[in-house]
């Protein structure tokens, strides 16, 4: 394998990579925000006080790039409110109060032998899918590229430390991550599918393995930070490199994570839309866990199903401690959430001068020179960023991890994004 | 749970490498640590007189510059470094007075005169040198023997005025006459070795430099092994020319570099009036390293690479 340039390898925290995962209790209130992917916000469907069940579509839109949300449990909407997501953003929001039956309502099951490319692409749609890998694009947008591709690379490498919702995934419902991978591969016309897994979880290479035994083939990666990143997944499997601005189409292939995987098969083959999902709790907490989680879960809620936090809590980051975002107040699990990460006492280094040590150039996996970005970004030369390339940062932060002056060096890249879009208008 | 606890609420990524500056600086400290005892052992006390004037002189200036500039110092090593290196690159008899002016020369005016560490232009220890050689050639160029302390030529030296060669052996350990801690290979190796395997600095740059300059005298029918182990090449070449600040960024930038600073010191060997070379070597590459930088830029990823000419700046 051609692997890919750059990289970091952050020491391995898998705290709960052997438990297997628990199914939360219902929590008694959910916060259901409208809009959980990269798109358009959902309209509500529902007005306050109105009673819904489980998998009843509460939001859509008719924007082109959206996907819609449904409730996760049944019970009575008490309120129609913005409320912050856990990447900062405020978004309206459906609270509901949970009745603690959990009456479903779900879709009639398909044959995906028989059904249409369409009726398949419709389902995914209508099941409110998005990447749950973290950035959480519509899946059925993905499904339907304007190009042709020849492959579908089913991502099962989970860089990031700490997290190990996918692996668990894999191991305990592989199953239905190849059946849903099937469904993705009809519906994209595609003959090669790809399971990529890094060989720190080799439990779960072998197991998929086995599964997919004539559907596809599992490639085992290297260990390494971010190879879950779609670029760098492409040229470490393929070796194809997409291009500057590009998507994967560009290259052939679409990438999809075996989360995602999985809720297609829920949507084809059992009729659910896309309401829970397995979100890795660790860190400082009393007991960490992989929890299997309705949508809108509060935070606070999982913690306390963990045993409660241990220690002085400095900081509770949504996703992984590479690119996860710090939240100050509790917000809910959305689609895209893969873990709950508790830290404690962090010793915040101090920024000192850039010492021009060229470890930041060494670790950047898009080949950037970063520090060079943040003298460009401070000097508010924009012009020049664009000739160093900041827009084609992902923000991975390895950078910043390896740098040994401290400098926060994504977070003046940001700062830098918003300024060069500012130039530009 | 969440709502009650102050939180901190800081950009990602959340976890950072142990590695800070003040690590890496005192590693390279350490990793000095061989060739400034091999210094002492061979030169004497006065050795490490010389070693222990430089080092504080350094701090203090340091501390006293950075007030002047109204900026914080903190004790992150490199002062420390520099005073050291510049230390291990006098010779072994000089007055305690060189240390003192030649590590205040190299800090005031080689560091904070830039603004500080990351600004600088040149290795503030060549600075040091520099200045110090061109105010006091004679003391600058005044050599003992090991051990006995009797007044001598340097190999170099003795080579440049067509005497015969010392043995590699002598040349290996560092018998020979020549500044402090500059006559050992072995024990500047070990150093070097240690900083590699830690990946605190590249391989490639002592690699393109020694290399350089072995095979372009050899090229030139001279003892190649004579050239790499005489004189200041293996300090320069693992400590000098690796020198985070003033040197370049990527690995590509870092072999050009460590070309021109080889092809430098064979110029100068065998053209220019003195016997040695490194000091020089490494200011004027020094010089070029934005240069470098500039056109070593690696290729971005989903991007074609443009070649040189095709750039607009
Ligand atoms: S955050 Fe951006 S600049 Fe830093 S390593 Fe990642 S891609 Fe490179
Ligand atoms: S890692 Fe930090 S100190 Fe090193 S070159 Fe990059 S920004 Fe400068």
């Amino acid at each position: 394998m051609s692997g890919f340039k750059g990289g970091v390898h952050p020491k391995i925290q898998k705290l709960t990579g052997y438990k297997k995962t628990e199914v939360l209790p219902l929590p008694p209130r959910v916060v259901i925000p409208l809009r959980q992917h990269l798109g358009a916000p959902c309209d509500p469907l529902v007005e306050k006080g109105a009673q819904v069940k489980t998998g009843q579509k509460i939001g859509d839109s008719t924007a082109p790039v959206s996907a819609p949300v449904h409730a996760s449990i049944s019970g009575t909407v008490v309120e129609l409110s913005p409320k912050r997501l856990p990447t900062g953003e405020k978004v309206l929001s459906v609270i509901i109060d949970s009745d603690g039956k959990d009456e479903w309502i779900k879709m009639p099951a398909l044959d995906p032998e028989k059904s249409s490319r369409e009726e398949l692409l419709q389902r995914v749609r209508e099941a409110g899918i998005v990447g749950m890998g973290g950035a959480g694009f519509p899946t059925h947008i993905k499904l339907n590229p304007p190009k042709k591709v020849d492959t579908l690379l089913i991502n099962g490498v989970e860089c990031e430390p700490y997290i190990t919702a996918d692996h668990r995934l894999m191991l305990e419902e592989g199953e239905k991550v190849v059946e849903g991978a099937k469904i993705m591969a009809k519906i994209l016309g595609v003959e090669r599918i790809l399971i990529a897994i890094e060989d720190n979880k080799p439990d779960a290479i072998e197991h998929m393995q086995k599964l997919s035994e004539g559907v596809g083939r599992v490639v085992k990666l290297k260990t390494k930070y971010p190879q879950g990143d779609e670029r760098h997944l492409l040229k470490a499997v393929l070796g194809r490199e997409v291009p500057a601005g590009g998507l994967p189409f560009d290259v052939g292939a679409v990438v999809q994570n075996v989360g995602t995987a999985k809720a297609v098969y829920d949507a084809v083959k059992l009729g659910i839309p896309l309401v829970e999902r397995i979100v890795t709790v660790t860190g400082e907490v009393a007991e960490p866990k992989n929890l299997r989680v309705r949508v809108g879960t509060p935070f606070t809620y999982l913690l306390q199903q963990c045993g409660g936090t241990v220690g002085k809590v400095r900081k509770v980051v949504a996703g992984g401690p590479m690119m996860g975002f710090a939240v100050h107040e509790d917000v809910p699990v959305i689609k895209t959430t893969g873990c709950v990460l508790v830290m404690g006492e962090v010793k915040e280094e101090e920024e000192g001068p850039c010492i021009r040590c060229g470890r930041c150039i060494e670790a950047c996996p898009m080949s950037l020179m970063p520090t060079h970005l943040v003298k460009l970004v401070r000097a508010k030369d924009f012009e020049a960023c664009l000739q160093y390339n900041l827009l084609s940062c992902d923000e991975c932060g390895c950078c910043a991890y390896v740098c040994p002056s401290k400098i926060p060096i994504v977070h003046v890249i940001r700062e830098g994004k918003k300024g060069v879009r500012r130039l530009r208008k | 749970m969440i709502p009650e606890t102050k939180l901190q609420v800081s950009p990602s990524p959340h976890i950072k490498d142990r590695v800070s500056v003040r690590r890496i600086m005192f590693t390279v400290v350490l990793a000095l640590m061989p060739a400034t005892l091999c210094g002492i052992y061979l030169f004497g006390l006065h050795a490490l007189f010389v070693i222990v004037v430089s080092v504080s002189s350094a701090v203090v200036s340091e501390f006293l510059g950075y007030r002047v500039m109204g900026k914080k110092f903190t004790m992150d090593g490199s002062a420390v470094i520099t005073g050291l290196l510049l230390a291990l690159c006098l010779p072994p008899s000089v007055p305690l007075w060189i240390p003192a002016v030649g590590s205040s020369f190299a800090i005031l005016v080689g560091k904070c005169a830039f603004g500080g560490l990351g600004q600088n232009i040149f290795n503030p220890a060549l600075v040091g040198r520099a200045f110090l050689s061109l105010s006091w050639p004679a003391l600058m160029t005044t050599w003992v023997s090991p051990f006995e302390g009797v007044s001598t030529a340097t190999p170099l030296g003795t080579w440049k005025t067509g005497g015969g060669y010392a043995s590699y052996s002598d040349l290996f350990l560092g018998r020979v006459a020549g500044c402090i801690g500059e006559t050992s290979a072995l024990a500047i190796l070990i150093g070097g070795l240690l900083l590699i395997a830690l990946k605190y600095i590249d391989w490639k740059t002592p690699v393109s430099y020694i290399g350089t300059v072995g095979l372009l005298m050899f090229l030139l029918g001279q003892d190649p092994l004579f050239h790499i182990l005489a004189g200041g090449l293996f300090l320069g070449a693992f400590f000098m020319a690796t020198d985070y600040v003033t040197t370049p960024l990527t690995g590509k930038g870092r072999v050009i570099f460590g070309f021109g600073a080889g092809l430098l010191v064979v110029v100068i060997r065998m053209y220019g009036g003195m016997p040695e070379g490194v000091t020089y070597s490494i200011l004027i590459m020094n010089a070029f390293t934005p240069l470098i930088d500039r056109y070593t830029k690696p290729r971005v990823y989903g991007t074609v690479r443009k070649r040189w000419w095709e750039r607009k700046k």
